[in-house]
């Protein structure tokens, strides 16, 4: 079956439909990495948005039960100039063309991905619309202009309650904003007693469950459409050691007196080299975020900046200056993507750890 | 960190002469550390022996020296230079090897020279098997059970603990030479000897084989900070058990999850991190098909034939790179040069699927061993870049120039299917095709995956291909399914062929529905970031990234993949064309597929299209790039077979035209233009059936060279001297019949000569005038040419010169022509005329200072000799005696013979120069690898027809203290000569026969001219191997022992006793 993907200034894509065959309109992105659409497309950072891969052979080695990064897809769309029908792998148990049926989410393949890739490099992220119809592009176009950005996404992917993955190590909370299961496995990894709480999850619940540490994860959107979320780290800010991810990390500077801004197209891919300033070290990270905190807001804060990214110099990393708190744009859970930034969950252990020789934890709740 | 402190002078060794493993990509990485270098100001001295190179043009360092790389001579450069700091790994295990040894000479403290880049202490790590074991049992890294051993009963008993199959592998040897997979006590005890013998400290791995797992491998850099990065990885289509110079690659993996991707990056950034590497490396890893299990297979501390894959196939130059972590720079100081607005510091990004398939000799080495190991057979190699995996390979088969333009092999259907499956499962050079053929059959892919293990991704594809071509044979030709054929990478000619049509037609129906590719950019970023890079390749979708520049443009094309008769020279001239396009105002756009080159480096041209040298590919170019013409002077055969068809559809050919390149291949033409010329050639004929052939040599008289004329270059001619070998050269070697007449020429002993020259319309430049060791009969590429000639009259000069400016101008030449001659009985005769770019070019450029391929693009352009400041006529012959020695791949190619004859066999050249004839004899012996014995015994055995011949040159031995060896025959007419002799046994007189004294190290030299041994079984042919695979010298022409005798007597001192006092007659003394 033929479909289309429709951006916003018009231009048209015209390719093969799989995956579900129905419309399905969302932002459109691209990912860089070669390696990783299973886990790009269970990233649920990605909701709402419309992925293309730029690699052109996507679906080779099919999709497995282990590679999720949640429990399900939340993005809105997959956009790939191939998609294999004959994966192979021995972990493999169906196509990517399955799986995307199973969810219902529509694809379009057989398109020129880096023609698409090179617009929204030119122009910036644009909304578009996949469709299998053949109604007039203009109707679309004025969907396309009606609809604004969504500004709902944490709430539809963040866990609807609390749950817990029991350890023997240090309790760390987790806000989740949309967690990759990633977070989730280096913590258990390492083995903290996690337990995971909505995103708008407020301080007092929080404290209730007397953490050792809290992990603010990654998430989709605009990070200032999760207003609870800063009153929240305003609170606990200082309290408890605490560890931004991605979103997380735009949160944290937005309750420490930063500010955050959408970026032109972002950066996603598992290529974009960081430096970790106090090390002078290049990090290969993984990276998924439209929003970056800029660096003028950050002028009186308590802030210092710790990372940033070479390529464009944009904030990659910060600290705070006198509380034991740290936050990274990037991923150091990796998939997809390397894992040269594990170490980032050591440290945030080892200031737990500290935190708690120092304080002793039960002193606040006596 | 910046440049190091104190480092003012480097000095960089260059990998030397071609062979197989070790090509064109250590030339392509040389230039580019040395420009890394020059732009930093240093001061950069650069040694190789081999002058085919760009990096030995005195343009690329400061000051070349083309010197022999051995301790002796980089010493010699050490000493005299003084350089601050040495940079080997960018020379290939030539390089690295040459500084092990100036270390352990303790020349390099001795001078105060720091090595630059990874350490030495790290390659020695990763080099040798035991430390490199230790290392990754220290930081937990997997390797196959294994043993390192030192005798062959070690081998047996490690064999017998861990069973059989078992994998040899020589210690620091190139491209695994002498290593294999063995499935018995009989071939490990044979494979083992001989690695054995090969490796320089007699040590060999022996290990688990892991055949059938996946083949990965990981080009990652490091800096001295520790920021590593991964700049490709690629999957062998081939799984382990072929070497990976010998497999089909493709990049990036794509059979990976990004688990398994991931988890194997860590594996190799962890192990160059614990060898602390400054600068690139290969790490090469097997993985499991069916578990997370992988094992490390080996890691190069250097820039290898893979990195040059890699940064062509992401843009990344990681020599360059390279060059600069070693003199002190980090990765994140270093900008991406593709970008310009980016770091260095990152990991490139693919949004295309590109594939290498290798380029193996045996076209031209029809007897040899064809069969794929863990020993490098390939001489070449070529690339293709597809938005499809099947787009990407099928450009590649084209591109491979093996007589076929699809995944297809005609022959092979006429294969049984015991004989297919066998060649499926072990491999050899045409599996890939073979494979087709299964499918085409009908196997099913569980079938052929049993026999192959390739994986069932690569299989999925093949079938679609294979699917594909029912469609296009039964359906009606749509625009989808035409346009979807194209976006397969199916040729318009192989469509044509299955829809009917002619060629013709459908690329005018196809052009007519719009389907013309379009160009991409290699951008190492995947569109992400904004990119400066002229590096396209085509593909078959929307939007095409070219940018019109406005400016005149010329299209030059490349010589494609590397092989034997085609080698790294066709590209040094391609690279001085392109520079000479842009000195003269125009923009220089160059098509070519090989990976390995300087010419495929985006920065040479100012567009560079990695495409196949394929008339359709290449008139794809043309239609959008609208030259001024093309030129095809420079890309050897390669280009010029295009040249016809380029024509006939209107292109426009600058230089030579094709009626001066048809005259010179046309043999009538040709015999027509020498007679309008008086100039004489050897008589021949042309035939068509066997009665007529014998007739015709019969006429001429024996010996005749016979070879077939619809290839030219050498391949399948052979010189027959009796009816006999007539008949049977008429059976084996060729197919004759009206369509493929085979061409007859008296075969004239005598000395040849060889001369390149460029002509502009109106005046002739001679640059020089070089003559052979060799006598006629052995292939030009294979003789030892000298410049200036030593031996030829100042009357012969004139009389070569002469006749070379009536051919140039008669022929109509515009830029470089190619004058082989012979002189028989002091008259001179022409043999072939080619009006292109010789093997020739770049040594006798280098010798006599004249930029040939710089002038004659200039001349091609429309400049004259006269306007480019040149003085036409023969140039001034230079002071110094240069020779330019062949060298071969032998030992790497079981079952062929050595023999040199008029089929070319040479992989590679370097250069001896100095102030007398011997001395640059001495160097060039010595640069090809060959240890001269200056003691010992001296093999006989020659044909009956040379015995008179070999007669002086063995007793020239004989007086140096040679012992001499020979078989009955050969030992009685030598010791009728008044020799004393060993006898010893031939092959049939039981042991110890010959062989045996050859292996046991008996014999220094052989010489060696037993006629016809093609068969293996033949004696000649054995002594000839054998002594190949011991590393003796062996001599198979009578003109190189001269040679070498001559220079053994140079650099010895015969010890001869003191003259007798004068014993006066009586009467003499009684004077008064």
């Amino acid at each position: 079956m033929l479909a289309r993907l429709i951006l916003e200034d018009g231009t048209v894509f015209s390719g093969k439909s799989f995956g579900a065959a129905r419309e399905s309109y969302g932002e459109v992105v691209f990912n860089t990495g070669i390696t990783g659409y299973q886990e790009v497309l269970s990233d649920p950072s990605y909701c709402g948005q419309i992925v293309t891969m730029t690699y052109p052979l996507i679906g080779n080695y099919g999709i497995n039960r282990d590679d999720f990064e949640s429990v399900r897809p939340f993005i809105h769309g997959f956009v790939v100039r191939e998609h294999a029908e004959l994966p192979s792998n021995f972990r493999s148990q169906q196509t990517l063309d399955s799986l995307l049926k199973e969810y219902d989410i529509p694809g379009i393949s057989d398109i020129d991905t880096r023609r698409l890739t090179r617009k929204i490099r030119q122009f910036g992220t644009m909304r578009g619309v996949i469709t299998t119809s053949d109604a007039k592009v203009e109707e679309f176009l004025s969907s396309l202009q009606q609809s604004g950005n969504m500004n709902d996404q944490v709430s539809r992917v963040s866990t609807k309650s609390v749950f817990t993955v029991p350890g023997r190590g240090p309790r760390i909370v987790v806000v989740d904003f949309g967690s990759k299961s990633g977070i989730l496995r280096e913590l258990t990894q390492r083995d903290c007693d996690v337990i995971v709480v909505p995103y708008n999850t407020d301080a007092k619940e929080i404290n209730r469950l007397r953490p050792d540490g809290i992990l603010l994860s990654n998430g989709p959107g605009d990070p200032k459409d999760v207003g609870e979320a800063v009153t929240m780290i305003k609170d606990v800010l200082g309290k408890y050691p605490l560890f931004g991810i991605c979103l997380g990390h735009q949160l944290f500077a937005l309750a420490c007196g930063g500010n955050t801004e959408k970026m032109k197209f972002g950066h996603r891919g598992g290529n974009q080299p960081v430096k970790e300033l106090a090390t002078d070290r290049t990090f290969i990270t993984s990276q998924n975020h439209g929003f970056a905190v800029t660096k003028e807001s950050l002028v009186g804060t308590e802030l210092n900046i710790s990372h940033i990214a070479i390529n464009d110099d944009t904030i990659e990393g910060l600290e705070h200056k006198t509380l034991p708190a740290f936050s990274v744009q990037y991923h150091p859970e990796a998939a997809p993507g390397p894992y040269d930034s594990g170490y980032l969950f050591d440290r945030f252990l080892d200031m737990v750890e500290k935190h708690k020789k120092e304080v002793s934890p039960y002193a606040i709740t006596r | 960190m910046p440049l190091l402190a104190n480092l003012k002078k480097v000095l960089v060794i260059g990998s030397g002469p071609i062979v197989i493993g070790q090509a064109a990509e250590f030339d392509y990485a040389g230039t580019q550390a040395c420009e890394a270098l020059k732009e930093e100001g240093l001061e950069v001295v650069l040694i190789n022996s081999n002058p085919a190179t760009i990096m030995t043009d005195t343009n690329i360092a400061d000051k070349v020296y083309i010197e022999p790389l051995t301790v002796e001579f980089v010493s010699r450069v050490i000493r005299q230079e003084k350089p601050d700091g040495l940079l080997a790994t960018l020379g290939g295990q030539t390089g690295l090897n040459l500084a092990k040894e100036l270390d352990e000479a303790g020349i390099l403290q001795e001078e105060g020279v720091k090595l630059l880049g990874t350490d030495l202490e790290a390659i020695k790590k990763a080099e040798d098997r035991d430390l490199f074991r230790a290392l990754m049992y220290e930081i937990n890294e997997p390797v196959p059970e294994s043993d390192i051993i030192q005798t062959v009963e070690e081998a047996v008993a490690f064999a017998n603990r861990i069973g059989y199959p078992i994998i040899v592998r020589p210690a620091y040897t190139l491209g695994g030479t002498g290593g294999g997979i063995v499935h018995d006590e009989e071939s490990l005890r044979e494979t083992v000897a001989s690695g054995l013998k090969y490796s320089p400290i007699t040590q060999c791995l022996v290990e688990k084989s892991i055949a059938g797992f996946k083949e990965i491998e990981y080009e990652v850099m490091r800096d001295d900070k520790g920021n590593s990065i991964v700049v490709c990885n690629m999957e062998n289509v081939d799984p382990v058990g072929i070497h990976t110079g010998d497999s089909i690659v493709v990049a990036p993996s794509q059979t990976l999850s990004d688990r398994e991707y991931q988890m194997l990056r860590s594996a190799s950034l962890k192990i160059i991190n614990a060898l602390n590497i400054k600068g690139g490396c290969n790490v090469q890893l097997a993985l499991d098909p069916y578990s997370f299990q992988y094992y490390i297979i080996e890691v190069n501390p250097r820039v290898s034939r893979s990195s040059a894959l890699a940064s062509k196939a992401t843009g990344y130059p990681i020599a360059k790179m390279a060059a600069k972590i070693a003199v002190g720079y980090t990765l994140d100081e270093l900008e991406n040069p593709v970008t310009k607005r980016t770091s260095a510091c990152f990991e490139p990004s693919l949004d295309y699927v590109v594939t290498k398939i290798p380029r193996w000799p045996f076209d031209k080495f029809i007897s040899a061993n064809r069969k794929l190991g863990t020993q490098m057979k390939a001489t070449g190699e070529v690339m293709a870049i597809g938005r499809t995996f099947e787009e990407s390979i099928l450009k590649a088969v084209r591109s491979l120039e093996v007589g076929t333009y699809h995944l297809e092999l005609k022959e092979a259907t006429g294969l049984s299917q015991e004989e297919l499956d066998k060649r499926l499962a072990v491999a050899d050079d045409e599996r890939i095709f073979l494979l087709m053929e299964a499918i085409r059959r009908g196997m099913t892919r569980d079938q052929i995956h049993e026999l192959t293990k390739i994986d069932h991704f690569f299989l999925d594809k093949f079938e679609r291909i294979v699917a594909f071509e029912g469609r296009l044979k039964n359906e009606s030709l749509s625009f989808e399914l035409l346009r979807d054929a194209k976006r397969l990478g199916f040729v318009d000619r192989k469509i044509a062929e299955l829809t009917g049509l002619t060629e013709e037609e459908l690329r005018i129906q196809r052009k007519e529905q719009g389907l013309v590719p379009v160009y991409k950019m290699v951008d190492t970023c995947a569109a992400e970031f904004e990119a400066e890079t002229p590096y396209y390749y085509s593909t078959y979708e929307e939007e095409d990234e070219r940018e019109e520049t406005g400016k005149k443009r010329v299209i030059v094309l490349g010589s494609g993949p590397i092989r034997i008769g085609q080698g790294i020279e066709f590209d040094y001239a391609t690279v001085h064309a392109v520079w000479a396009i842009k000195e003269a105002g125009y923009e220089a756009v160059i098509i070519n597929n090989n990976p390995e080159t300087v010419s495929t480096d985006f920065n040479t041209s100012d567009r560079l299209y990695f495409e196949p040298l394929f008339i359709e590919d290449v008139l794809n170019i043309i239609d959008v790039e609208k030259p001024e013409g093309v030129i095809v002077q420079f890309g050897g055969q390669t280009a010029i077979n295009l040249a016809e068809a380029l024509v006939k559809n209107g292109v426009r050919i600058l230089g030579s035209d094709l009626e001066s390149i048809d005259t010179a291949e046309d043999r009538e033409k040709f015999e027509k233009l020498l007679r309008e010329l008086s100039i004489a050639q050897p008589l021949g004929k042309t035939v068509t059936n066997v009665n007529a052939a014998v007739e015709t040599a019969n006429g001429l008289g024996y010996p005749v060279l016979v070879r077939p004329s619809y290839v030219l270059g050498g391949r399948a001619m052979e010189i027959v001297y009796n009816e006999n070998e007539l008949l049977s050269y008429m059976e084996q070697a060729v197919k004759i019949n009206p369509q493929h007449p085979v061409l007859i020429d008296r075969y004239m002993l005598g000395k040849e000569v060889e001369v390149d020259a460029i002509c502009d319309g109106q005046d002739v430049l001679i640059p020089g005038i070089m003559e052979h060791i060799e006598r006629a009969g052995v292939h030009s590429g294979d003789s030892i040419a000298v410049y200036p000639p030593q031996s030829i009259s100042p009357e012969l000069k004139d009389q070569l010169i002469k006749i070379t400016t009536k051919i140039a101008l008669g022929l109509k030449v515009k830029g470089l022509v190619n004058i082989q001659f012979v002189i028989h009985d002091n008259q001179v005769y022409v043999i072939e005329v080619n009006p292109r770019a010789s093997r020739t070019v770049p040594f006798l450029s280098k010798v006599t200072g004249i930029p040939m391929a710089n002038l004659a693009t200039k001349v091609i352009m429309g400049h004259s000799i006269r306007e480019e400041g040149f003085t036409p006529g023969y140039h001034p012959e230079a002071e110094h005696i240069s020779v330019k020695v062949p060298v071969f791949s032998f030992a790497k190619l079981r079952r062929v013979d050595i023999t040199l004859g008029p089929e070319m066999k040479s992989t590679g050249e370097v250069m001896g120069r100095d102030k007398n004839l011997s001395k640059a004899l001495y160097k060039g012996l010595i640069a090809s690898g060959m240890k001269i014995p200056v003691h010992g015994s001296v093999l006989v055995t020659v044909a009956d027809k040379d015995k008179e011949e070999a007669m002086d040159i063995i007793r020239g031995f004989y007086d140096l203290g040679f012992k001499l060896m020979a078989t009955s025959g050969t030992a009685s007419s030598l010791e009728e000569a008044g020799f004393k002799v060993t006898t010893v046994n031939k092959l049939t007189e039981g042991t110890p026969n010959l062989l045996d004294q050859i292996r046991n190290g008996e014999a220094s030299i052989v010489i060696n001219t037993l006629t016809k041994g093609k068969t293996p079984e033949r004696d000649g042919f054995r002594i000839r191997r054998e002594a190949v695979e011991n590393g003796v010298v062996c001599l198979t022409s009578l003109d190189t022992a001269r040679a070498l005798l001559r220079v053994i007597e140079t650099i010895t001192f015969g010890a001869e006793s003191m003259p007798q006092f004068i014993q006066p007659k009586r009467e003499a003394v009684l004077h008064g």
